[in-house]
């Protein structure tokens, strides 16, 4: 025994650290290798070719005039909700709710956008932070809940997408609100009014492809969160509280304040994501019952499949958006759209296979070495 | 009614039964026998293995030796459906009820075939009549008080009509009077249905009314087979505690427990000369559970600069409680800590760090260090507001203070970014009681520092405790680990329900008075 200090690693430790990642790798080959497989003969059970299937889905997504700009777009909110999420585990909350207060955020860009007048660019700024607060405040109603009530919040932002909706369907069909009073308007669908194009996020042109600025603010914010979580003392109390509460407590870290900050700034990347997707045109830049479009409920998936690793969900962001911009190309060879779907979450579970089955073994080999009756 | 089955083969006859638990042998090679009609008392100290011998014999964990036979017949106990077949019941230490459901529920629970209330509630009425256990089967468990419990935990148990008996410390959650009808309804059982029964306790005084016999382990082991009729308390408590032990024996302590004056300037204000002045003063502290129960009841104690208090006594009489509101984790509902000069608020976060208090918890998982995080990490946290510079994290002070507590506690890692769970238990110990020492605290409070610790870690972290008090530092040390309290401590305090009940120096100290105190005895009083 050496006492005293930092041992190299002996072959055994090292060993026994090397072969269950090697292990998971393998893993992750196999489960993917069945996903194709499994999505292969989907299609081919519905009498169409998986070649042609995938040839549409990579012109849609990015092979095609124009289309991987749209995939970036639709990747950037997805990105802001997933590193909204990954604030939130890492403080040990999960919120759930970021559909809902993404629409809230859209909400708030609107008012601003369709009911205030002033120059394009004051307004623009002004919806996105007003959005930004208002995600997050709706999120800060569920930190209330739990930190008041002891509500998890994992049911309460859940429960509060609904009334988002609510909020929305009200907000269009009432005329003080946000519905749109021009009697030209295009569409007989109820929806507020349109962004005035002076308060709408800069378009970048590469290569014949748009994408909005929101793109590189979306990138940004997942180089700041991972700063924030691997540099700041504020990250590192987020993470203290989620990791040990007990420890965090001592340690002068309110579970309550630190708790309610982690919900709230989850809540504002959500409200601005919204807040970007209108602005950037989505849905004609309208806010309508389905403006969301279910980017609150897939960036959660970004961020588990990417295990909450702040700089992993770019990419990961990008493969989800990719799988819905290509999907749009999917009519022309006859699959259904809903294959798409079914493939996207076999895709999930391939990617969380392998990190479930490396934690299930490791929890093994720990509650092994802890089964331990009193006396 | 003593020799109740002696003579007639054992209903229960265990044989060598031997169990480990990684490095920790909970039961060495344990024999035991139950004869019919005969209450049998099962005594030891906390980590005695006990429980664990109840465990097995009700089919919860599987002996790594040993023979079981019922009736002389051999048998193995592979689970407890297996032993309930066999005609055993057990009352678990901690209720196995389901609060949302009624008492009639919790106690068809487990039962095969179809659920019928009627049948059910006729024979938890007839249970409750014939051995005077009063409830109502249709009470949901969740309103009932924590004696009412007990008592439905026992018919459950009954209600299978088992011949054997297991009870794991029963009444820790009951009142005097409870407790003594339920030893009433044992008593009752045993004389008039032949039932076997195993009563688990530390408790020394209800041992001695409840029991014909005794058996009495320590570490493992069975050291002393006794005829109640033969026992007195001190005897037991002399049995309980294991050999004689002098008092001060490892003295093998670097510095000595020898006070050292600090550099820094003490404040002298009113201590007379001689007297150290109090670091720790807690006065008529009070808390309660969320559950109502009392967790802290009055409790008063004092500790001087450089001064290692021991408080000993019998596992959840509140030091958890007690540590917790050093920590920060509890507030008081009464009563006041004052650290220093400084009366400290309860239950706000940090303010405990910040008065300078430092916890080494019993329970290093719940609130003592970080297992997700590295040991570099988890050896920054009380020093956050060194490691940082305009709050962005000071990446080289972070591994320079791990590669110091590192090399100075001699902990042993790959290095300072390994996760802490690879670590070893006896090592992330070290790495909790550097965390401890590094933020130079005022009040140290320890408990069970040593818990599950290999003896190497164990006479480390004693030799730690003792230097740090050399350094001035006032140390509260919480243990039900009597060797290590007389051992280290220059006083004991005995906690006893949510209060001290006594006080002991030296040369009083010693383990009977000790003993007797934990026990809810006064060391002074006769034995009645």
């Amino acid at each position: 025994m050496t006492p005293g200090t930092v041992d190299r690693p002996t072959a055994s430790a090292s060993g026994s650290r090397v072969g269950p990642r090697s292990g998971t790798a393998l893993l992750y080959v196999l489960s993917l290798g069945v996903t194709l497989i499994l999505s292969a003969g989907l299609v081919a059970a519905t009498g169409q070719s998986p070649a042609r299937m995938l040839g549409a889905l990579l012109d849609g997504a990015f092979l095609a005039p124009g289309r991987w700009g749209n995939t970036l777009a639709v990747a950037a909110p997805m990105l802001l909700v997933a590193l909204g999420m990954v604030i939130g585990v890492k403080a040990g909350l999960f919120n759930i709710g970021q559909e809902g207060q993404l629409l809230i955020g859209a909400v708030a860009m609107a008012l601003v956008g369709t009911r205030l007048t002033g120059p394009g660019p004051v307004l623009l700024v002004g919806g996105l932070v007003l959005a930004a607060a208002a995600g997050g405040a709706y999120a800060g109603l569920a930190a209330l809940m739990r930190f008041r009530r002891g509500v998890p919040e994992v049911i309460s932002t859940l429960l509060l997408v609904f009334v988002a909706l609510q909020v929305v369907g009200f907000a269009i069909t009432t005329d003080w609100f946000l519905r749109d009073l021009d009697p030209d308007r295009p569409s007989q669908a109820v929806t507020s009014a349109a962004l005035p194009s002076s308060v709408r996020l800069p378009v970048v042109t590469v290569f014949g492809n748009e994408f909005h600025v929101g793109l590189l603010v979306a990138l940004a914010g997942a180089g700041a969160v991972a700063l924030l979580l691997g540099r700041t003392v504020s990250g590192f109390k987020l993470r203290l509280l989620g990791a040990s509460p007990n420890v965090a407590q001592q340690a002068g870290v309110s579970v309550a304040r630190a708790g309610s900050a982690a919900l709230f700034v989850s809540g504002a990347l959500a409200g601005f994501a919204g807040a970007m997707m209108m602005a950037g045109g989505a849905s004609s830049a309208r806010l309508t019952a389905g403006f969301s479009n279910e980017i609150g409920w897939q960036g959660l998936l970004v961020a588990l499949v990417a295990r909450s690793k702040p700089l992993l969900c770019v990419p990961v962001a990008i493969l989800f958006a990719a799988l819905r911009t290509g999907a749009g190309f999917l009519a022309a060879t006859g699959v259904d759209r809903k294959v798409v779907d079914v493939v996207q979450a076999l895709l999930v579970l391939a990617l969380l296979i392998p990190p479930a089955v490396q934690f299930l073994r490791e929890r093994r080999r720990a509650v092994g070495a802890a089964d331990f009756g009193e006396g | 009614m003593t020799a109740a089955g002696r003579g007639n083969p054992a209903v229960l006859d265990l044989q060598g039964m031997a169990k480990r638990f990684g490095a920790v042998v909970a039961c060495d090679h344990v024999d035991l026998e139950l004869h019919a009609g005969e209450v049998h008392g099962i005594l030891g100290e906390n980590g005695a293995g006990k429980s664990t011998l109840m465990r097995l014999v009700f089919g919860l964990a599987r002996p790594d030796a040993g023979v079981v036979r019922i009736d002389g017949k051999r048998t193995a106990i592979t689970d407890p459906d297996e032993a309930t077949r066999l005609g055993i019941g057990m009352v678990h230490q901690h209720y196995s009820l389901v609060d949302a459901l009624s008492v009639w529920e919790n106690v068809a629970l487990g039962e095969t075939g179809r659920l019928d209330p009627d049948s059910t509630k006729r024979r938890i009425m007839e249970i409750s009549r014939r051995y005077g256990l009063a409830v109502d089967p249709d009470a949901p468990v969740r309103d009932l008080p924590s004696g009412i419990r007990q008592r439905v935990e026992i018919i459950k148990c009954l209600a299978r009509e088992p011949r054997i008996i297991l009870l794991d410390e029963p009444t820790s959650a009951l009142t005097p009077t409870e407790s003594e009808q339920l030893f009433e309804v044992l008593r009752t059982g045993a004389r008039t249905e032949g039932w076997s029964v195993a009563l688990v306790s530390h408790k020394l005084d209800e041992i001695l009314a409840a029991t014909d016999r005794v058996t009495v382990m320590h570490h493992g082991r069975v050291t002393h087979r006794i005829a109640t009729a033969d026992a007195d308390v001190p005897s037991l408590a002399r049995a309980m505690v294991g050999h004689a032990v002098s008092l001060r024996t490892v003295t093998t302590a670097v510095d000595g427990p020898v006070p050292q004056p600090e550099e820094e300037s003490r404040p002298q204000t009113g201590a007379p000369s001689g007297e150290k002045a109090p670091v720790l003063t807690i006065i008529s502290a009070s808390a309660r559970a969320r559950d109502g129960g009392v967790l802290l009841d009055g409790l008063s104690i004092e500790v001087r600069e450089g001064e290692i208090v021991g408080v000993a006594g019998v596992e959840g009489n509140g030091q958890t409680a007690l540590s917790d509101v050093m920590a920060g984790l509890l507030a008081l509902d009464g009563g006041s800590v004052t650290v220093g000069e400084q009366t400290v608020p309860t239950g706000v976060a940090g303010a405990m760090a910040r008065a300078g208090v430092a916890v080494i918890p019993a329970d290093r998982h719940r609130s003592g260090c970080v297992l997700g995080m590295t040991v570099a990490e988890n050896l920054m946290i009380p020093l956050l507001d060194r490691m940082q510079r305009r709050g962005l994290l000071r990446r080289e002070a972070i591994r320079a203070n791990a590669l110091e507590l590192i090399a100075e506690y001699r902990i042993r890692t790959p290095g300072p970014d390994t996760p802490l769970d690879r670590l070893s238990g006896g090592n992330q110990q070290r790495v909790v009681v550097a965390r401890a020492l590094s933020a130079s605290p005022k009040v140290l409070v320890a408990h069970q520092p040593t818990r599950g610790l290999d003896v190497g870690a164990i006479e480390y972290v004693a030799d730690r405790l003792r230097r740090a008090a050399g350094e001035g530092i006032g140390i509260l040390l919480l243990s039900t680990d009597l060797r290590e309290i007389i051992s280290l401590a220059d006083r004991v305090a005995v906690i006893h329900r949510g209060a001290i009940a006594g006080e002991l120096t030296p040369p009083d100290l010693d383990m009977q008075s000790l003993g007797l105190l934990m026990g809810g005895k006064d060391a002074g009083g006769p034995p009645a």
